[in-house]
């Protein structure tokens, strides 16, 4: 009993600190949910802005796949085209001779008003053409003619025919029937004047005007003077030229400095600093490489601005730590027993490295150097401090000629005049150059999936 | 010859010595019937076929790194007294002779003496050129003849191959130390000339930024008049103020993402959204920079109207916002990392005194992982203060000192791209104060990721 009487007066003691905890569990309960909540908010907020980005981009981007094109009837009339025979090698002409009386014809070629072709066509299909003649050419973009001049040098005998061509509209009639200006702008603030407004609407109900899609997107290098026609062929090349030479420098020499590092390198200081040295090179801002390739490459080394021979250079050395980490993370993952096995059986070291590690850690490193070159593929700031920011009209054919590249180019054309077209043709160019990257790290992911082994 | 076809027959040249060595080495094997020999019959083919190539590639990197010094030199003696003497004169002149005779055009009639020295520095340039293919022959030859009589039974030709490719790996894996002294060597010497024209303290300290375009460099110490001002502190503060707007943006949401997917999200949510969120650390800046421009400075300077506020549509409030979008990844996929290596010891003790799973999360797990999470939020902000493009496109370029976020800025990234890619003379104050930012952006760089990787480090020990 005198446990019992003792026990007692302990009973209202605990349940005092039971309903401490009870009073406070609904509370502690409420800020659970809320932790939970706010947690789970984040986890939206990060996902939806990932979908805004990309809906953004996609939704200004899409319809400049499109552009407006217009469909002429083209005379190419031999009034106009008074043009002697295109020139072939004689026998025993020398081929710089021949060479000189072909540029002859060329110019000569060059010298003919495409554009009075062009306008005689539209003539055809516009309404009281007569009355504004000074207008009809407004109606397609500049570089139009230059397309015909090559199809005349490609083939003469085309002087005479006719032929149903597709000819993109002027950046500003592309503007107009999309929709991207605001049409009910008064006159004075409109790109286009009331005529050539007029006359696209009715060739655009007509179908004369159909929207198709741009080939000249990915087959033109950039244009100033031909907006419609503007291309990233230049920028394509410029950007493929350096992601090969960042696969030929910067993936080797990762892998090798990788394999020294993680297999042969000693543990002592130098080692150690070689390491924090890589992890903080890692982290270095891409704009610092930018300025070590103007002063080095370019200021001492006198290789040219704007080549994507330097370009790939400055962008090797910014993805070489990033190879280099992520391969020697491959190597450290390989189970040292498969060094062991090859060791034990007369393996000279490098044997065993080459023979038998290295095999097992290439998805690995096809993985890190996919990744790398995907990295420098969409990096455009050292490229502007080493003169890819400069104009370039055309495609290049070596690493060493002036070229420009697809971040650059995006960048270039986000700043250009005409907003209300290049908006949305920046934006394609960003849907290209993010399908590029989105491809590169699929392929990562995918081949990481395939040969995955977990030890 | 061009120096491809050299290396393509350098590479014919290996191919070559390469079989000889192969059959040798069988003929020596047979000569030894009873003795093994020491390595397989390609590591001796190989071995002379480096023997034939290496030596000769040394000589061709030796011979095209001086021998233009030496021909100019040569020249140099060659030229009249009176042009040696002025170095500015001389660069010149030897500019001129070398379009010369590369048959380039010079502006004006070119002189007797220097149609003269542009046939001396042909003629030598071909004596030269000549000399080095016959060095390169005979060292080949010789490295070869050297390598084949040294096959034997007993001659260890593999180990010397894996010294060649040891040494191989050593030299690449000093590149990435000569990376390192390349960018200190250059920016320190250029900034060292921009602080011949500029004091170091008008520089760190001046508080106007104005660099004017003239390229006639700026007076003895004077930061106003007509000569441009290069005080650092508006691009400092400009860089500071759209990183902590970034900050502020990227480590809440980052934080909590990652608490949530690392704590309460099932393996199916967690097995999708953490990809998808680090796609965000792939896309391209320049993408952000013009999603900034186009999408969210209009959006932002139209909800400050609503609100009342004048909001620009380029700010540091824009270019923030969106670099904060672009860090959120960093901070959430390392503080991910961290949070799931704080042992299940801890948060099983706390589980079991009853705490909530939130408690244990808030007092017991995010205190142990705090060093590591402050590591990966200083790495985010060194990130964050070099960032480029997204600040070209959407902070405004106003390089005032302002602690209004709404108002435009600049950053010292964005000026380093104004100043070298403007038409400034390469060697004027206003192209090299270029390279002082730098040096000071990448020592700010450096010490937060020194810092952020030595927490890191220490965190990750305290674990193992």
């Amino acid at each position: 009993m005198t446990t019992l009487t003792e026990k007692a007066p302990a009973q209202p003691a605990k349940s005092a600190v039971q309903q401490k905890v009870a009073a406070s569990l609904a509370r502690r309960h409420r800020q659970e949910t809320l932790f939970r909540f706010t947690g789970l908010t984040a986890v939206m907020i990060s996902l939806a802005l990932v979908a805004l980005l990309f809906i953004n981009i996609f939704s200004k981007g899409l319809p400049a796949f499109w552009q407006a094109s217009i469909t002429l009837d083209i005379h190419f009339d031999p009034a106009i085209l008074q043009i002697s025979d295109k020139p072939v090698q004689q026998r025993g002409e020398s081929d710089n001779a021949f060479r000189e009386r072909d540029l002859a014809w060329r110019s000569e070629v060059g010298m003919i008003n495409f554009n009075r072709i062009i306008s005689d066509a539209l003539m055809q299909v516009l309404p009281d053409a007569d009355q504004h003649r000074r207008q009809v050419l407004r109606m397609v973009t500049s570089g139009e003619r230059f397309a015909l001049r090559d199809m005349v040098i490609d083939d003469p005998s085309i002087i005479g025919q006719t032929r149903r061509l597709n000819l993109l509209t002027d950046a500003n009639v592309d503007v107009w029937l999309k929709g991207n200006i605001d049409r009910s702008l008064p006159d004075h603030q409109q790109q286009l004047s009331p005529i050539v407004r007029q006359w696209a609407d009715e060739l655009y109900a007509s179908g004369v005007i159909q929207n198709r899609f741009s080939f000249a997107l990915f087959m033109n290098p950039d244009s100033r003077s031909s907006l419609a026609s503007a291309g990233l062929a230049g920028a394509f090349m410029g950007s493929l030229f350096m992601m090969l030479i960042v696969m030929l420098l910067a993936v080797p020499m990762g892998v090798a400095a990788a394999i020294y590092l993680e297999e042969f390198a000693p543990r002592n200081k130098i080692t150690d600093l070689v390491e924090v040295n890589i992890n903080n090179l890692a982290a270095v801002p891409s704009i610092v490489f930018g300025l070590l390739g103007a002063s080095v490459f370019i200021g001492w080394f006198n290789l040219p601005m704007s080549a994507p021979v330097v370009g790939g250079l400055v962008l090797s050395l910014m993805t070489l730590p990033t190879v280099i980490i992520a391969t020697r993370s491959t190597l450290k993952a390989i189970p040292p027993s498969i060094r062991q096995a090859a060791l034990g059986l007369g393996a000279s070291k490098m044997q065993t490295i080459f023979h038998h590690v290295l095999p097992l850690a290439i998805p690995g490193i096809l993985t890190a150097s996919i990744l790398g070159v995907a990295q420098a593929l969409g990096e455009a700031a050292p490229l502007l401090l080493i003169g890819m920011k400069s104009f370039v009209a055309s495609v290049p054919a070596t690493p060493f000629e002036q070229s420009t590249a697809l971040p650059v180019q995006i960048f270039l054309w986000q700043g250009n005049e005409l907003r209300n077209f290049f908006e949305a043709r920046t934006s394609a160019a960003i849907i290209v150059l993010l399908t590029m990257m989105i491809s590169l790290n699929g392929l990562a992911i995918w081949l990481r999936k395939k040969f995955e082994r977990r030890w | 010859m061009s120096n491809l076809t050299l290396m393509m027959a350098l590479l014919a040249l290996m191919a070559i010595a390469y079989q000889l060595g192969l059959v040798r080495t069988r003929q020596v094997a047979g000569q030894h019937p009873t003795q093994r020999m020491h390595s397989r019959p390609h590591h001796y083919g190989v071995m002379v076929g480096l023997w034939a190539v290496l030596p000769a590639f040394f000589v061709f990197l030796l011979w095209s790194w001086g021998s233009p010094w030496a021909i100019q030199q040569l020249l140099t003696a060659q030229l009249p007294d009176a042009i040696t003497q002025d170095p500015q004169e001389l660069r010149v002149a030897l500019r001129r002779i070398g379009n010369l005779a590369a048959n380039f055009g010079v502006v004006s009639e070119a002189a007797d003496w220097e149609l003269q020295a542009a046939a001396f520095l042909r003629d030598t340039r071909q004596l030269s050129n000549g000399l080095m293919l016959a060095l390169m022959a005979a060292v080949a030859s010789a490295g070869m003849l050297y390598s084949y009589r040294t096959i034997t039974p007993l001659h260890r030709a593999r180990n010397q191959i894996e010294k060649v490719v040891k040494t191989a790996l050593v030299l690449c894996s000093t590149v990435a130390i000569l990376t390192t002294i390349g960018i200190v060597l250059s920016m320190v010497g250029e900034s060292l000339r921009f602080f011949s024209f500029v004091s170091p303290m008008d520089f760190f300290f001046g508080t106007t930024w104005n660099p004017r375009f003239s390229t006639s460099g700026v007076g003895e110490g004077s930061l106003t008049g007509d000569q441009g001002s290069f005080g650092m502190l508006p691009l400092l503060a400009g860089t500071f103020m759209i990183a902590c707007i970034a900050m502020l943006v990227a480590i809440p949401l980052g934080l909590l993402a990652a608490i949530y997917l690392a704590e309460y999200a099932s393996p199916k949510l967690r097995a999708t959204a953490k990809p998808i969120i680090e796609v965000l650390a792939g896309i391209p800046t320049i993408v952000y920079g013009f999603f900034a421009l186009v999408t969210v400075g209009p959006f932002l300077s139209e909800m400050g109207e609503t609100l009342g506020l004048d909001i620009r549509a380029t700010s540091a409030l824009t270019a923030g916002v969106v670099m904060g979008i672009m860090i959120i990844p960093f901070i959430s996929s390392l503080s991910d990392d961290i949070i799931t290596q704080v042992p299940k010891s801890l948060r099983d003790g706390s589980l079991g005194l009853g705490a909530t799973k939130s408690e244990t999360i808030r007092k017991v797990v995010l205190p142990a992982a705090l060093p590591g999470i402050v590591g990966a939020i200083l790495l985010a902000a060194s990130r964050a203060i070099g960032e480029t493009m997204i600040v070209v496109l959407a902070a405004g370029n106003s390089p005032s000192l302002t602690a209004n976020p709404f108002e435009a800025v600049s950053t010292m990234t964005v000026t380093i791209v104004n100043q070298l890619t403007g038409d400034n003379d390469f060697s004027s104050p206003q192209s090299l104060v270029a390279f002082a930012l730098g040096l000071t952006l990448f020592v700010i760089t450096l010490l937060l990721n020194v810092v952020a990787l030595v927490i890191v480090r220490k965190y990750r020990e305290q674990y193992e």
